[in-house]
């Protein structure tokens, strides 16, 4: 299904575990450095009101005075575990995309902010980038440098999983779940 | 020899090895895909995968953007001593890295600097030999951070599992690794085992045995059985790709053994991402490629 932006709470809650879903809009990169500035109480430099966050250190060159993105796969989501909830309620963060999911912690302010987790194929770097059509602005480059910048990424149709959703589901603790029933089992 | 066509042609080989997967992993993927229900995540996953892999060799980019830790094995005739393959290798990883086909990944353990060459204290990780033939051989594989980080050893006995000093005990450790990656590491993934050795040269080995081929058999028969009760019991896990859940948790399963002292018996595991990128070619003494062995 599509997901266009604005990325509103509304959406968002109609969202489910499983639903296989292509993001059309503007979405910030941000990784470690970005989580931590904000949870220490920085200034965000883009109004992350019914936003997508994207764990995501690309990599991104200068051509002909425009930025181009030549490889956008995601990061490991779960080192941000201790900063993403409390950011998603103060800056009613809608969403974020990352690969390995994350903990209970974000599950529970999923379900209180009205917020999601999207899964996106780790390495898939290049169809990723792909699908970041524009790089309108980046910022804190300087500050983090490249990787750990604030990039704005306007992608079209950029293919994820929602793997936890609003109402307190997460797809990671159920095949978890049901791995370890199958794998005690077999021991 | 032609130390700068023994340049150009180590460069060639990081190019295809970033770029483009070789066919016994395309074809496992496939396999992978096919099996996959209809409509599930799981399919979907490997369906980007797939996309992906054909785009990275379109375009001759890197596959994932993380190129990993660069491991290189290369058997030396007497018309190339170590330094000057050393030298070659460390020229075109320098080179590849310009050109983009690796990322600046090698980072100062203590001062956190990047290097931004790829090149410091074990970086690229050498292993050089000696060989008595006319061809020499490189073979070298990029593994990633995220897979490197789901990789494990286990030391037997192990209460937790249960698992005692025998085959019995290996499969367990080898179930048990398998479920505790679950999707972290970018599976569908490969299991690089060594079984053995002392905690070093295990996990050496266990990334060695990842050189093996996908589809071939182990001639030592236990092992083969082993490897083939893994991956059959692994991919009943209902893992999946991506963690997302379905058929496809593992794409292979590569055991090899080696002496150990009586007091320890170590299982090493190197698991492997879907983006499974290992290459390798012979070299004639005029520096020409003779063949590409994936
Ligand atoms: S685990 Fe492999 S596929 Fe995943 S991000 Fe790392 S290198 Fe890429």
């Amino acid at each position: 299904m599509l997901l266009e932006a604005p990325f509103t709470e509304k959406k968002i809650r109609a969202l489910k575990v499983g639903d296989r879903v292509e993001i059309t809009g503007l979405i910030y990169t941000g990784r470690d450095a970005a989580h931590k500035y904000l949870h220490d109480g920085g200034t965000p430099p883009v109004d992350l009101t019914d936003s997508i966050v994207y764990h995501c250190g690309p990599v991104v060159v200068k051509e002909k005075g425009k930025w181009v993105v030549k490889a956008a796969g995601p990061t490991t989501s779960i080192r941000e575990e201790p900063y993403q909830g409390p950011l998603m309620e103060k800056f009613k963060i809608r969403g974020v995309i990352g690969k390995g999911g994350m903990g209970p912690k974000t599950l529970a302010y999923c379900k209180k902010v009205g917020a999601v987790y999207f899964h996106a194929i780790g390495g898939a770097a290049q169809v990723l980038a792909k699908c970041v059509v524009d790089v309108p602005g980046v910022h804190m480059a300087e500050e983090f440098g490249s990787p750990e910048a604030i990039w704005e990424f306007q992608v079209v149709r950029f293919p994820v999983v929602v793997t936890m959703d609003s109402h307190g589901r997460s797809l990671h603790d159920a095949v978890q779940a049901q791995s370890e029933k199958k794998l005690k089992a077999l021991l | 020899m032609d130390a700068k066509l023994l340049q150009q042609n180590l460069l060639e080989l990081i190019r295809r090895t970033s770029t483009d997967l070789p066919a016994d992993v395309v074809q496992a993927i496939d396999k992978g895909w096919r099996r996959e229900q209809k409509d599930s995540s799981g399919k979907y996953a490997l369906e980007v995968v797939r996309d992906n892999i054909d785009m990275a060799r379109r375009i001759s980019q890197p596959i994932c953007q993380d190129t990993g830790t660069i491991i290189v094995y290369a058997d030396l005739p007497a018309w190339c001593d170590e330094p000057t393959f050393i030298k070659a290798f460390e020229k075109a990883t320098v080179q590849a890295t310009k050109k983009g086909y690796l990322r600046q990944n090698s980072v100062d353990s203590i001062t956190g600097k990047n290097s931004g060459t790829n090149l410091g204290p074990g970086s690229p990780s050498f292993h050089v030999h000696p060989t008595r033939g006319k061809t020499m051989k490189v073979r070298m594989m990029l593994k990633g951070g995220g897979c490197e980080n789901v990789s494990c050893q286990y030391s037997l006995p192990d209460t937790r599992l249960g698992a005692g000093r025998d085959l019995e005990g290996v499969y367990k450790c080898l179930m048990d690794a398998t479920y505790q990656a679950q999707g972290k590491g970018c599976g569908p993934g490969i299991l690089g085992v060594c079984v053995g050795g002392d905690r070093g040269t295990g996990y050496v080995a266990a990334k060695e045995a990842l050189f093996r081929k996908l589809d071939d058999v182990n001639p030592d028969k236990t092992l083969a059985k082993l490897e083939k009760r893994v991956m059959t019991d692994g991919n009943s896990l209902g893992i999946g790709p991506m963690g997302f859940g379905g058929k496809t948790t593992l794409l292979g399963v590569k055991i090899t053994h080696r002496n150990r002292v009586p007091a320890c018996y170590f299982v090493s595991i190197a698991y492997m991402c879907w983006a499974f990128r290992r290459n390798g070619v012979t070299m004639s003494e005029t520096g020409k490629i003779t063949r590409w062995l994936y």
